[in-house]
This record gives C-alpha cells, structure tokens and sequence, in this order.
C-alpha cells in the first residue's frame, strides 16, 4: 500500500488552540499573583457563564453528529427555563423544576425530530420553528408578577475548596455548573469509545451505511435528539432556577446559537465545545470586570462587545478548517 | 459441493407504482459457487437483490434459505440469515478506519465501551482463514477503490456470510484490482460461501462465473454456463437484439488542430496541485483518449477546460485562439461541446424540462430570446426537432428530465451539445451508468460527430472505451500525462499498469 505523507488536516489548528490555552493560562496566573480574589471571582463567573453554552452545544452536538442540523437550542433552553421555573413555583421544589425543565426539553427535543426525522422537513425550518413557538408560547404564557421561590444554592467540596485558586473556582459550585462538566467527560467517552458513539458517528456520516448494518437510523436519530434535549433543558432550568432564580421573556438571549458557535469551534466534540465555551465565558466575565472596575477607560459599549467580537474573530479563524458530518442536514431515505 | 440450492426464490414478483419490476422470478444458488446475474439497466437485478438483503418486500413469491422458508423485512434479518451485499456504492463511512467501519453495527462490546482489542483478533483470525488481508487502522477515504472494497468484503465475513451479492463490482476498478477481486472471489468460493455476481461486463462473466442467469425486463431469459456459450450469444440474451460492439476502425485524418493544451496545470478545491504541466493536442477528425483511475486529476483537467474551474499556469487553445479561464460560455461559443462526468449534478438542471434542459447554452440568443423575452415556441419546436433527431424517448419537451432514465438524460445533454455545430467535444465519463444500450448509442453519436470533422477528448477509467474508440492514447496519472501511445501498441495489460502505477512503458 501506499504510504500517503502530508500533513495532518487541522493539526495548524490544534497548535492554535494549544497556544490560545497556555497565553490565557499564563494570564490566569498572572492575575492571581496580582489580585486573588478578583481572579477568583472572574473566573467562577466564567464558569457559570460558560454553562449554558456548553449544555447547549451538547445538544447540538447530538443531534448534529447523528446527522441532524439543530438549530433549535434556543427553543428548547428556552421552554425549559419557562416550564421548570413554572413548576418550581406551583410545586415549591427545586428538583421538581429541574426534571419539569428536563421534561420539557426533551419535549421540544420530541417535536425537533418528528418534524426533522419523521415528516423530513428541512432541518432548518424544523429548527426555526421551535424557536418560534419557543418565543411565542413562553411570552404568551408568562404570568407577570410571579415571585422567585429560590434558587439552586451553592455546595462547596469539603478540603478540596480549600485549594488556591483551583479550590474555589472548581470546587465550590452550584449543582448544575458541576453536572455540566461530568456530562462533558462522560459524553465525549461515549461517542469516541462506547457502542452508541460508533453508531452515532456513522450515522451523521454515511446514514445508509449504518442502516446496511442493521442500525434503525430513524431511532437513533430520535433517542440522540431527546436526550440532546434533556441536556437543553438542563441548560433552560440553569438559566431560570439557578443562575437568575426567576424567569424572564427570552431570557435565554441568542445563547442558544452561541452554543452552535462553540460546537463548531469545537469541531463536534464535546471536549473541544467545552474548551471553546469557557473561552466564550472568560471573555464575558473579564467584560462584566472591566467595567465593573473601571480599569480601562473605554465606554461600556466597546467593552461590552469583546464576547461577540471574540465568537467572530475566532469563528472567522476556525471554522473553515472544521469539517463538519458528511451527512448534516439531509433527511435518510429508505428506498 | 452438494446440489441442495443456499438460496432459492419461488415466483418472486414486485412492482413500483404498477410498473413491473420483477414478475415470477425463479433462481436457484448453490453453495459455493459464483454465479452471475446478467442484465442491461432496469432489468430488475438490483429490485431482486433488494428483496434478498431485506430493503425491499416481495409482492408475491417465496425466498428459501438452505431450505427454510423465510421472510426477510428488514437488513438486521438477512445479515442474521448470513446474507450480505456489497453495494455499488460503497456503504463504507469515509472518516472511520477499516476496523471501525467492518464491526459498525455488530460491534464486540466490554461493559461500556466497544472491546477492539477483540475486534482486532477476530479480524486477524478472518484474514487467516481467508487469505487476505486489511489494514485495521487505515482510515478508509484514504484507501484506493479496491481496498475499499476488500474492506467491504471483511464487513461480510465479519458477519459470517454464506450469500454475498456483489453488485457491479467490478465498475470502479482497474483491471489489476479487477484481477485481485477475481482471486479474492474464488479463494471465499473455495471456503463455501456462495456468490451472486451483478454485472452487465461480458467478458468478466464468462471468465469467473460458475453458470450465469441472464435478466431482461423484470423476468429471467435463461441460466446457462459459460462452457454452453458466447459473449455474442450472451448479449443478445440481454438486450433482445442484435448487437454490434462499436469500435473506431477509421484511421484518424490529420486534420489541424482544434485544441491545445499547453504546460497545463490546475489546482484542486483543496489546493494542491492536481493536474502538473499537461500538454497535448486534439486535431480534426481525431479522438484523443485519456485513462486513468478516477482521482488523479481528470476532474479538474476537465472543469479547466470547461471553464469552470481556475488555471494555475499554462494555457487552453482552442480553434488557434488562448482562452481565458473561468469563461464557459466563451469556450462554448468557440466550439466546445462538454459531455460532464456527473450529468446530474453539472448536465442537467433535474426540475427543468426537456426542452429548457436543451437551450441551457444557447437561450440567450436568437431565436430563443428576443430582446428580454424568451421565444417559447422556438423552445419547444427546438425540443420537438431534437428528440426526434436524438430518439429522446418521453412524454414530450415538457417533461421534467428528472423522470428520465438515464440513457434518455444522456442524450438529452447530447442532443444539447451536438446540436451546437461544435469542433471540439469534451466527454468526461460520457458512458457512466450506461446500459449496453445507451453505451452503443452514445459512442455511435461520438463518432458521426468524429467523422464530421470536430476533435473529440474523451476522458474514461473504461479500458474498453478508451480501447475501442480512441485514436491515441494518453495516460493520466496523479494529474501527469505519463504517455503517449499509438493506438496499435497499446494492449489492456500495460495501460492498466501505468494507470496503476504510472510508469513508463518501455518502447
């Protein structure tokens, strides 16, 4: 056989990204010598700021690796965020207003994949029309007036916290921020080691080919979107139980498509979305900083913009060496 | 080698829409042996084997395997029931290695992640058994057609096969890889398992099959072994009529030249460079023929020379004149006529009709288009002319090219061309997917254009197209012409190599 030699598609790519971590690492380090808490704080904020785009790009990225184009996070976060903020006041707990959150974005998740999988509607549409009705249902829906009944506390890890720097950021923090990296790690085992990732990964590549195999695209197809949708959810009850502890109309505020950014700038896999999303959310918490201590004298607006700016220089930059499922978008086709 | 068939059908019959695909199908397969399924085009061999390998249901009729009637509704069934089929389109996910993709849907599995450790050995011990072997960790889209398909081949025994249809295997390959499956399916015959052979090469089925069942219109003709008859005989079978294998037996007039390649050189989408330093030319009366595994550059020469795609150095001259690039419809105006590798993605505009599909060159001039207007008369008077001319078979100009077959789409995008008064064609691919039928018309079409004086560039990886129809012979091999040979001293064995290998012939 002949032995091909060039170099590796996306490997400039890699160095990239590996330089873009040390310098912001060594940034990370630089500040904490300077002023701790400050750090401290930045970087916590970081982290729940990251939280929803990550949960959002796992569920893209589920879907979008089964060979379905979602570009129906925002829907699902939001329904979420507006069902279990609901059920979180009629029923006083918190962890029915997480699972309602789940529930409703797995529901979401449901009606995705008839429209997509089932009907074979184009994907986009599909996609569109669940963040419409997302919009429309949770504005009509919304009592005004309804008052916050708490929010998910934070829980900090005996000895472990105590750690500097790495204690506090990583170990005190509240539930879902803390689910969201397990879901990461656990994800990304899943689809490159486990059974279901293979079948995933062939079916958003060559749909035929799997089903061939024996391997029913239309469930697959399905089960990935719901879950997708669970996680979705989880992202929807961070927002309105945890984060903000009330909902508001369309609270979730184009995260849901910053989501899609960060999957792609991840290159479809859940480690990478994740480094990807925490860049976006240290980006957003040195802005709320900078203008918060007034070290720059910029106007607010100019600091304001540094998240967007950054999603498109490094859009801009990245996503055209990211190849994306060979079978994205196109509805299978049995003969 | 007992007589008890593996795999026989009863009476099978299945229609689409009222349009019989099969009607009372009858066919036996003994185990071990390899036996070709013979039929031009829409003669239901593909239907049949759908039925085989669940994708498809039988209206009537009954399918025994090793004696035990069964139903098979669905893959995961006839994979269970050692039935497996390798596509002509390969069924292989280009991204994963061969490993992943030959144990994708029957994976060994730990507790919770896929055991490759298993996998592996298992693919070790298949090797043994059979003979032949694959990289386990290649990735596939890297891998050459024919390894490919072995890798295809491991997906089957991995499942333990004992019926493996083969459809039209043999289409993509050299005639080396050609050879290499030839020997890999004698060696699995040898072991028991029993083969169903699609194909409509003549030659290929009287050198491997062990008897051959011949199909036309949905029913079965005959079953014959090659030792009781001939290629002749065998295609008159197929096709109901006579048939004469076109071949270009005119010496080539030389004419002046109609177009020139000089020193040039493309690159592809990916940006490496594909075509490097090319150089030839095309006289009058001539056809020029360029072989060559896909891949190594005739799409890019090809859209060059179109006028679809950048040139990196060099020039295009045609009729004595350079041409600038990325100007289609100046090459179109200065004689070219352009036959695409995919009719369906760069021939036709599919929603269109007939008769809009037929101006897509020439709608802006008179008599189509009147100041802004288009003449739909013309149009369709122009369509009418043509299909008469062409023998287009369809409803009228108004239907949609999407429904025709693709013999009929064909010389739709030949009656476009032809029509043009064009001194130099360019077909790449003109015979892909062609029915023995289609093939004979549209390389008849190729050579009255010839004899009316214009260039032809043909550009094939059919040997036997190349062989019977040019005038001289160039290899293409990744993106350099690597030689010229005279039609006489070219045989099959030695282009092939070159096409394989790319070195020169020694003179």
């Amino acid at each position: 056989m002949m032995a091909v030699s060039r170099l590796r598609p996306g490997a400039r790519g890699e160095m990239l990204c590996v330089f873009l971590w040390i310098s912001v690492t060594a940034c990370i380090v630089c500040s904490y010598w300077i002023s701790p808490v400050v750090t401290v704080a930045v970087l916590s904020s970081a982290l729940r700021q990251s939280t929803p785009l990550v949960l959002g790009a796992m569920c893209g990225l589920l879907s979008e690796r089964s060979g379905v184009m979602n570009i129906g996070i925002e829907g699902q976060m939001l329904m979420a965020a507006f069902w279990g903020f609901l059920m979180h006041v009629w029923t006083g707990s918190l962890m029915m207003g997480v699972i309602s959150g789940l529930a409703a974005g797995a529901f979401a998740g449901f009606l995705f994949a008839w429209m997509s999988v089932s009907m074979k509607m184009d994907q986009i549409i599909a996609g569109t029309i669940i963040n419409i009705l997302a919009v429309g249902l949770t504005g009509f829906f919304y009592p005004t007036g309804m008052s916050s009944a708490g929010k998910l506390k934070i829980y900090s890890v005996p000895l472990l916290s105590e750690i500097p720097l790495a204690g506090p950021v990583l170990f005190r923090m509240s539930p879902i921020v803390f689910l969201t990296i397990c879901i990461v790690f656990l994800l990304h085992y899943c689809l490159f080691y486990s059974r279901w990732g293979l079948r995933t990964r062939a079916t958003g590549e060559h749909p035929k080919a799997a089903a061939t195999m024996g391997i029913s695209v239309v469930k697959l197809r399905y089960g990935n979107i719901m879950i997708g949708g669970c996680i979705a959810g989880l992202a929807g009850a961070f927002l309105s139980l945890e984060s903000v502890g009330v909902f508001e109309r369309g609270m979730t505020n184009g995260r849901g498509f910053i989501a899609l950014a960060v999957m792609i700038f991840g290159k479809w896999t859940p480690i990478g979305a994740w480094g990807a999303a925490l860049l976006f959310g240290l980006s957003m918490s040195v802005q709320t900083q900078l203008q918060f201590d007034r070290v720059l004298s910029l106007p607010h607006q100019f600091t304001g913009m540094l998240p967007y700016l950054i999603t498109i220089i490094v859009l801009a930059i990245f996503i055209r060496r990211n190849r994306p499922p060979a079978s994205l978008g196109v509805s299978c086709e049995r003969e | 080698m007992d007589g008890f068939p593996v795999l026989e059908l009863k009476g099978i019959s299945k229609s689409f829409h009222g349009v019989m695909a099969n009607s009372g199908v009858d066919f036996k397969l003994k185990k071990g042996e390899i036996h070709a399924l013979l039929g031009e085009n829409g003669a239901g061999k593909s239907t049949l084997m759908n039925m085989i390998c669940g994708l498809l249901q039988p209206d009537r009729g009954e399918i025994f395997i090793q004696g035990n009637r069964r139903k098979i509704q669905n893959p995961k069934i006839a994979i269970q029931l050692g039935v497996g089929m390798i596509h002509q389109h390969f069924m292989i996910v280009p991204g994963f290695t061969s490993l992943e993709n030959i144990i994708l849907g029957s994976e060994p599995v730990t507790r919770m992640a896929i055991d490759f450790r298993k996998a592996r050995k298992q693919i070790a011990a298949l090797s043994d058994q059979y003979g032949f072997s694959i990289d386990p960790d290649a990735v596939t889209e890297d891998l050459p057609v024919g390894i490919q398909q072995r890798v295809e081949i491991f997906k089957a025994l991995y499942r333990k096969v004992g019926i493996l249809i083969l459809d039209e295997p043999t289409a993509v390959l050299t005639p080396q890889e050609t050879e290499d499956l030839f020997r890999v399916m004698r060696r699995l015959a040898r072991k028991s398992v029993s083969i169903i052979f699609i194909t409509h090469k003549l030659r290929e089925v009287m050198q491997i099959a062990d008897s051959i069942t011949v199909m036309q219109r949905g029913a079965i003709k005959g079953v014959l072994s090659p030792g009781e008859t001939d290629e002749q005989s065998l295609a008159r079978m197929m096709i109901g009529r006579e048939i004469n294998m076109i071949s270009n037996d005119r010496s080539a007039g030389a004419g002046r030249t109609v177009f020139e390649a000089s020193g040039l050189s493309v690159n592809s989408s990916r940006g490496f460079e594909a075509v490097s330093d090319v150089s030839f030319c095309v006289r009058e009366g001539e056809i020029v023929g360029i072989a060559g595994i896909q891949g190594n550059g005739q799409m890019e020469l090809s859209e060059a020379i179109a006028g679809l795609r950048e040139i990196a150095s060099g020039n295009i001259i045609l009729s004595g004149k350079v041409m600038p690039a990325l100007h289609p419809r100046k090459m179109m105006e200065n004689g070219l006529a352009h036959i695409p590798e995919d009719r369906l993605k760069y021939g036709l505009v599919l929603p269109f009709s007939i008769a809009e599909n037929q101006i897509l060159c020439t709608y802006y001039r008179n008599p189509f288009a009147r100041f802004m207007w288009r003449n739909r008369k013309a149009m369709l008077n122009n369509s009418r002319e043509l299909m008469d001319r062409f023998d287009i078979r369809a409803g009228g100009p108004e239907e949609s090219v999407k429904t025709l077959s693709g013999g009929n789409q064909q010389k739709v995008i030949i009656s476009r061309e032809f029509s043009r008064n064009s001194i130099f064609l360019l077909a790449n691919q003109p015979t892909r997917g062609l029915d023995v039928g289609s093939i004979e018309y549209v390389h008849r079409q190729m050579l009255t254009l010839r004899d009316k004086g214009a260039g032809i560039l043909l550009i094939s990886s059919e040997l036997d197209e190349i062989l019977s129809l040019a005038d001289s012979i160039l290899v293409i091999y990744r993106g350099r012409l690597i030689s010229m040979a005279g039609k006489e001293g070219a045989d099959r064995a030695s282009l092939g190599l070159m096409m394989t290998r790319g070195l020169e012939r020694e003179k």
